[in-house]
């Protein structure tokens, strides 16, 4: 006889697996490299195959999400593979995203007029099974048009990221994850002057069968490292209480 | 198979074009003349002109003195040239290849190997070209011998039969004069004084001493009348090599009937690439319409294919394009571009796909098939300091860096395409701001490193060099400033804003 809470488990594993999450085991663990967060997802691996977007509330906050997507993307991108960046108006420096480990001449960038054709051609790409990644700058996205997305990729196995920067034109989707990064002051070391590594608040702000969390990580050269969370009274707080969404 | 060729010679070509657009002219003799070094040089005459003894390269003055009642005409420079491509083309319709006289400008070769037959034979085919172009008023001289030479040399001077027989080329140019051979004016003055008035005179004389006396050019001319030498004319009209028809039995006109019109066509010639082992790059399917219009859609591919199922979803992307109107009657599929194509290698091992992935590839043609090939681009780093210039773009998918990406200093994840004047409060010389005005927003800064100097490349441009500083703020925003050239000259704004870092 099984007892109450091995039942439970057992029937949330079996949802996990109607919904596409495949249980992995532990020698396959594709591990992205961002520690303790990963724990927030279900079975603790985060979902390649599976939309994420990233919201942006002040534009200047942008190129914090392009940091820590291409910091994911490096892992992604092992082993020589592509990944297609699609945009409006792009202001990503390409020379940059060697900072983060992904080699700058794999990353193919399409810069398109109109949302419309941003959409169909990340529909496109999600379906390419030569791809690592696909990431999209766009901030219109419906329920329905997640969920092409998202049928795409079950078929190909493609990580898709979207980069919304319009905080007001939010709706719900089918993504897997809705995070949200923002810059945090850098910390030099010990008595040295100048910048430290980029240092960014991530909020995971919707988990699917996961749980949201906050975290503060830095981009240490090379990886992701789990930074202690600052206190309350830091002067960044003071911003979070104005924070949309 | 024995090569055949043809040459038609318009003796009159810019006369006889005048007098089918002025039949009053026919009796009137009349000369064509430009300007030259200021006095009106002759260029074309009329064979009523010619009668009284006029000649081009006459001075118009003298041609009017002999022959009183002359009319000048002005000739327009290239007339003769669009005149002689536009006859070429209709010559089509004899020979597939089909290339102007590049000697003499004033008339036509033709290779006619395999098309005489056509016609009944060589003679009935001559006496066709000849009467066809008689009706459209042009006079013309045609001959048909082994090497475009002789055929040239048999239709200008030739006074027995304008019919070679295969082989005979040799005998036929015996007794022809000297210019026959398409010779430089120089070498035929030569000739001249020599005493030589009849091919057959030098023909047999050793090759070294003709070479010593009259150049290399002289005894290539010489080989390619004979037949030694291949002559290698320059078609009109390239023929395409890859194209596949398809005729249909009722008029096309809906989308359905396109798409499976599209397939028949792209399987054919599928077929053909790839036993060929080329692929296609780009593609061209024209329909004609039964109300005469003709509709057209081209297709490229980054890289050269044979698939007919990545073929039919770039044209699908183009079907609406493609206006049925009552319905298509002919579909035409052109290969205007073909390339050889690449055997994949079947992989033994399981690596991640990369750049050069089919998948890959045929994603980007759909890409460009749709929204157009400027919207892709790769970036290769570029050999200059200076930020705008630091990227350069890749011409093809598979091209590979040529240097190594620089790391050492700082670049901002977010570059703006155009430097921002921001507000700065900082200390000079040298020190970074204390604090900035950026859109109206104050910004504290707290940390800063640098100055990072980059000079302007003085050799691309002018201006000022730039300091820049990489700062934080109290918020923990990053940023990438600079301060263009030195202080103390009178500029309103030296400080701009140029970046975000992650």
């Amino acid at each position: 006889m099984e007892t109450k809470s091995e039942l439970v488990y057992k029937l949330k594993q079996d949802i996990l697996l109607w919904q596409g999450y495949k249980p992995v085991s532990v020698a396959t663990t594709g591990q992205i490299g961002l520690g303790v967060i990963e724990n927030a997802f279900p079975g603790g691996v985060f979902p390649k195959r599976a939309i994420h977007e990233f919201i942006t509330v002040y534009s200047e906050h942008a190129a914090a999400s392009d940091g820590f997507i291409a910091g994911l993307l490096a892992v992604l991108m092992e082993g020589g593979a592509a990944c297609i960046w699609i945009s409006t108006s792009r202001r990503l420096f390409p020379a940059s995203l060697r900072t983060f480990n992904v080699a700058p001449e794999r990353v193919i960038f399409i810069d398109v007029k109109t949302e419309k054709e941003v959409l169909w051609i990340m529909e496109e790409a999600l379906k390419c099974e030569g791809l690592a990644a696909v990431v999209a700058e766009c901030n219109q996205l419906s329920l329905i048009e997640s969920r092409r997305l998202q049928l795409a990729i079950e078929e190909s196995g493609v990580t898709g990221f979207i980069l919304r920067k319009d905080a007001r034109k939010m709706t719900s989707t089918v993504a897997a994850a809705r995070w949200q990064i923002s810059p945090l002051p850098s910390n030099a070391e010990e008595g040295m002057p100048g910048l430290g590594f980029p240092r960014w608040q991530v909020d995971l702000l919707k988990v699917r069968n996961g749980n949201p969390g906050s975290w503060v990580l830095e981009w240490a050269g090379e990886a992701f490292v789990d930074v202690a969370p600052l206190k309350k009274e830091s002067i960044w707080s003071e911003r979070q209480d104005r924070k949309i969404g | 198979m024995q090569k055949r060729f043809v040459s038609i010679w318009f003796g009159h070509l810019l006369a006889d074009w005048q007098l089918i657009r002025r039949p009053e002219l026919a009796e009137v003799p009349f000369v064509f003349a430009a300007p030259d070094h200021g006095r009106m040089l002759i260029t074309a005459i009329s064979s009523v002109a010619q009668r009284f003894g006029v000649e081009v390269g006459m001075r118009a003055a003298d041609a009017k003195a002999i022959c009183p009642g002359l009319e000048v005409l002005d000739d327009k420079p290239g007339r003769s040239l669009k005149l002689l491509r536009g006859l070429g083309e209709w010559c089509v319709r004899y020979s597939p290849i089909v290339a102007i006289d590049e000697y003499a400008k004033d008339g036509l070769l033709m290779d006619v190997s395999g098309c005489a037959h056509l016609w009944g034979g060589e003679k009935k085919y001559l006496k066709e070209i000849i009467s066809r172009l008689k009706s459209k008023g042009y006079s013309v001289r045609l001959a048909i011998a082994d090497t475009p030479g002789a055929a040239w040399a048999v239709s200008r001077f030739g006074k027995i039969t304008p019919l070679i027989p295969e082989g005979g080329h040799t005998e036929a140019l015996l007794s022809l004069i000297p210019e026959a051979l398409r010779l430089e004016e120089p070498v035929l003055i030569k000739l001249q004084k020599l005493g030589f008035y009849q091919i057959k005179s030098f023909i047999g004389m050793p090759r070294s001493v003709l070479r010593r006396r009259f150049g290399e050019d002289f005894l290539l001319r010489l080989a390619q009348a004979l037949g030694t030498e291949e002559e290698v004319l320059q078609p009109l009209q390239v023929p395409v090599p890859f194209q596949e028809r398809l005729p249909c039995l009722e008029p096309i006109k809906t989308r359905t009937g396109i798409e499976i019109a599209i397939t028949r066509l792209l399987e054919n010639l599928c077929k053909r690439l790839q036993a060929e082992g080329k692929g296609l790059r780009t593609g061209i399917l024209t329909g004609y319409r039964i109300d005469g219009h003709v509709v057209q859609v081209a297709i490229g591919t980054s890289g050269a294919t044979h698939s007919v199922s990545h073929l039919f979803k770039l044209f699908q992307l183009k079907i609406d394009q493609i206006k049925p109107a009552l319905g298509i009657e002919l579909f035409v599929l052109d290969a205007p571009r073909v390339d050889d194509a690449e055997v994949p290698q079947e992989a033994m091992w399981t690596a991640k796909p990369g750049l050069d992935d089919q998948s890959v590839i045929r994603l980007l043609d759909r890409v460009a098939g749709k929204v157009g090939l400027d919207v892709i681009h790769r970036y290769l780093p570029a050999a200059h300091h200076w930020p705008e210039r630091s990227l350069q773009v890749a011409v093809s998918v598979t091209e590979k860096p040529a240097r190594s990406w620089q790391t050492e200093k700082p670049r901002p994840t977010e570059l703006l395409g155009r430097p921002d004047p921001i507000e700065v409060m900082a200390l000079i010389p040298d020190h970074p701001p204390k604090f900035f005005i950026y859109k109206g927003v104050q910004h504290f800064v707290v940390k800063a490193d640098g100055p990072e100097r980059i000079e302007r490349e003085w050799w691309l441009d002018k201006g000022e060099h730039r300091d820049y500083y990489q700062v934080e703020d109290d918020k923990g925003q990053r940023y990438w400033l600079f301060r263009s050239g030195h202080y103390g000259e009178n500029q309103k704004y030296k400080w701009f804003i140029h970046g975000f870092f992650a």
